[in-house]
């Protein structure tokens, strides 16, 4: 066989097959992003009527001003304004509490529902029922209105004559705390879904391990369990948390003035809703990109152990390119 | 008390209607290695999982160094130990899977010193020249800081080895060590099991490997559908079959 290859061609040079439709197809679609990149930075004549007179030749011309069509100057002049800056300094608030009581009651929930014991999944399954079954904007109204159902809030001896604290529904379901409260049980609903999910995720086998060397169940559940169940529930929680950072503008309708509440505000006085509503989508698309960069990190350090070798970063990605672009040229170089 | 390591008398299992275990008896001494062996699904595994309580027996005695497994008897009464107690008695008892299990997400020097620290509160530096000594033990000093999905299944399995005997046990367990081991990489981990046998150990282990069962046993038990059909030296008991399925069994594997 060796005989049928000259001797020049015994080592031929592969050519790559070219994928002419994926071309053409990434061809089309950049000519569609420089279209729309192109009108959201155009220009169009003023939309109050102003124009720009110059006298040429003792005649008096005029034609229409021109402005951005997005309003990037209004857009500009909002992006710190104090109220916007407080409104987001409220979103992030209730991001983080909302999230954290999902996450804990949520995980509390997950165990509960993989439970032995009947009753204990059988009311798991109850809360996530309720709670995934209506919707977030009806319970945050709930909890705002719920002095109605109880006026005041008792701390006592169940169904026994005494109590050790009363409190004032009223004062206790601010807007802010009614809108935490909805947003974190509501989240617990669908948070102890990914967490069941990521414990029963992990071999059974770790479990007989763990107990085989003498462990305690909670020792299991939190050295071995956990940490693998980690790499299962890191993504969809990054997506929860996303999710959520945009969900608590609904907090603004019971009167919370968060990102949303203080642009909406802010609109109502000076009818700029359209830049307005841009100020909010800068903040929120800034305040998801960062999330969703922490997210890429946490998921790499969940799973050490899982790959053989950890995919690079896009830091890493880019220095390597950056590297083999170089050494591309230099040898480029060398042969002209 | 007797010598006996592990003693069983009359042990019992079902799951649901299916009886896996009917009555067995078996006794190992103190520094014996026993094998058991027979064709899959008859009860060789659970029997084995029984003897530290990842199975609950159902019925019959069930003893390790002298002590219950799992119960307490105050009067007439077998009472359930509390997860703690179970917990204590199984640190005692190294176990070693036919799938490893190593911890994924831990490396190879943590897999080993875990056990140690949560367990038996060892201090961090006295669990790891422990580690180290055991992974020297096993040959695979290089590779404390892999982690298992880094190891071939061989070295996996002599990880596993070293987690089991960082406890102290007094006891090792092994369900079917070489089953799930490509054929070249066998031999490396029965040179293990091999040494620690020499060195004194306790052992029960289940295997198809009659090779070692012949060479290393003192004593082997034929299971077969939840019933000890034969046992005995291993001489005698490979090489002169008494019972049918016994003989059986042995020209499949042999």
């Amino acid at each position: 066989m060796s005989s049928t290859l000259p001797e020049s061609e015994a080592s031929p040079e592969v050519v790559p097959l070219r994928h002419w439709g994926r071309l053409v197809g990434a061809l089309v679609t950049l000519v569609g992003v420089a279209m729309l990149v192109h009108t959201i930075f155009s220009k169009i004549p003023s939309r109050t009527g102003k124009t720009i007179c110059h006298l040429v030749k003792g005649v008096k011309s005029c034609r229409p001003a021109l402005e951005w069509r997005f309003s990037w100057n209004i857009v500009g002049s909002y992006l710190f304004n104090p109220l916007v800056m407080h409104g987001l300094w409220l979103t992030l608030q209730i991001t983080f509490w909302a999230m954290l009581i999902g996450i804990t009651l949520g995980l509390v929930i997950a165990m509960m529902r993989l439970s032995h014991n009947r009753l204990m999944s059988g009311i798991a399954w109850f809360y996530t029922w309720f709670f995934r079954g209506t919707p977030v904007y009806i319970q945050i109204l709930f909890w705002f209105a719920i002095a109605y159902l109880y006026p005041t809030i008792t701390v006592g001896i169940p169904f026994g004559p005494w109590s050790f604290l009363n409190i004032n529904s009223v004062t206790l379901f601010t807007p802010l705390i009614a809108a935490i409260t909805a947003l974190g049980l509501n989240e617990a609903a669908y948070f102890s879904e990914i967490a069941r999910a990521g414990l029963i995720s992990v071999d059974e086998g770790q479990i007989e391990a763990a107990t085989s060397i003498g462990m305690t169940p909670s020792q299991t559940m939190r050295m071995v369990i956990l940490p693998q169940a980690m790499r299962v529930i890191i993504p969809p929680t990054g997506n929860e948390v996303i999710s959520m950072l945009k969900t608590t503008s609904l907090a603004a309708t019971i009167g919370v003035i968060e990102l949303t509440g203080a642009v909406s505000e802010i609109s109502a006085t000076n009818f700029k809703t359209m830049p307005l509503l841009l100020v909010a989508c800068v903040w929120y698309l800034l305040c998801t990109t960062i999330l969703s960069i922490g997210q890429f990190y946490v998921e790499r350090y969940f799973a050490r152990g899982s790959l053989r070798t950890q995919p690079p970063t896009p830091i890493q990605r880019l220095r390597q390119d950056l590297k083999g672009f170089g050494a591309k040229r230099r040898k480029s170089a060398a042969v002209a | 008390m007797s010598a006996h390591m592990v003693e069983a008398k009359g042990v019992t299992k079902s799951y649901g209607a299916l009886q896996v275990l009917k009555g067995l008896d078996l006794a190992v001494e103190k520094g014996e290695v026993t094998c058991l062996i027979g064709p899959s699904g008859s009860g060789k595994s659970t029997f084995l999982r029984c003897i530290n309580h990842l199975e609950q027996h159902d019925s019959g005695v069930l003893r390790v160094d002298g002590e219950l497994v799992g119960y307490e008897l105050r009067g007439k009464k077998l009472y359930e130990r509390s997860p703690k107690q179970i917990c204590n008695q199984r640190a005692n008892i190294g176990m070693v899977f036919q799938r490893f299990n190593l911890f994924q997400h831990l490396t190879v020097m943590e897999n080993i010193t875990i056990g140690q620290e949560e367990v038996k509160g060892i201090s961090e530096d006295a669990a790891k020249q422990r580690a180290r000594e055991l992974l020297t033990r096993v040959g695979l000093e290089s590779k404390e800081k892999a982690y298992p999905v880094q190891l071939s299944g061989g070295q996996q399995q002599r990880v596993a080895i070293a987690r089991a005997l960082a406890m102290e046990p007094k006891l090792m367990l092994f369900d079917e060590p070489t089953s799930a081991l490509d054929p070249e990489l066998v031999g490396e981990v029965l040179d293990v099991m091999r040494d620690l046998a020499k060195s004194g150990m306790t052992m029960i282990v289940v295997t198809h490997e009659m090779g070692f069962a012949r060479e290393v046993a003192n004593s082997v038990y034929f299971l077969d559908q939840g019933v000890i059909e034969e046992s005995g030296e291993p001489n005698q008991v490979l090489a002169n079959p008494r019972t049918e399925r016994l003989q059986n069994f042995l020209s499949k594997v042999l």
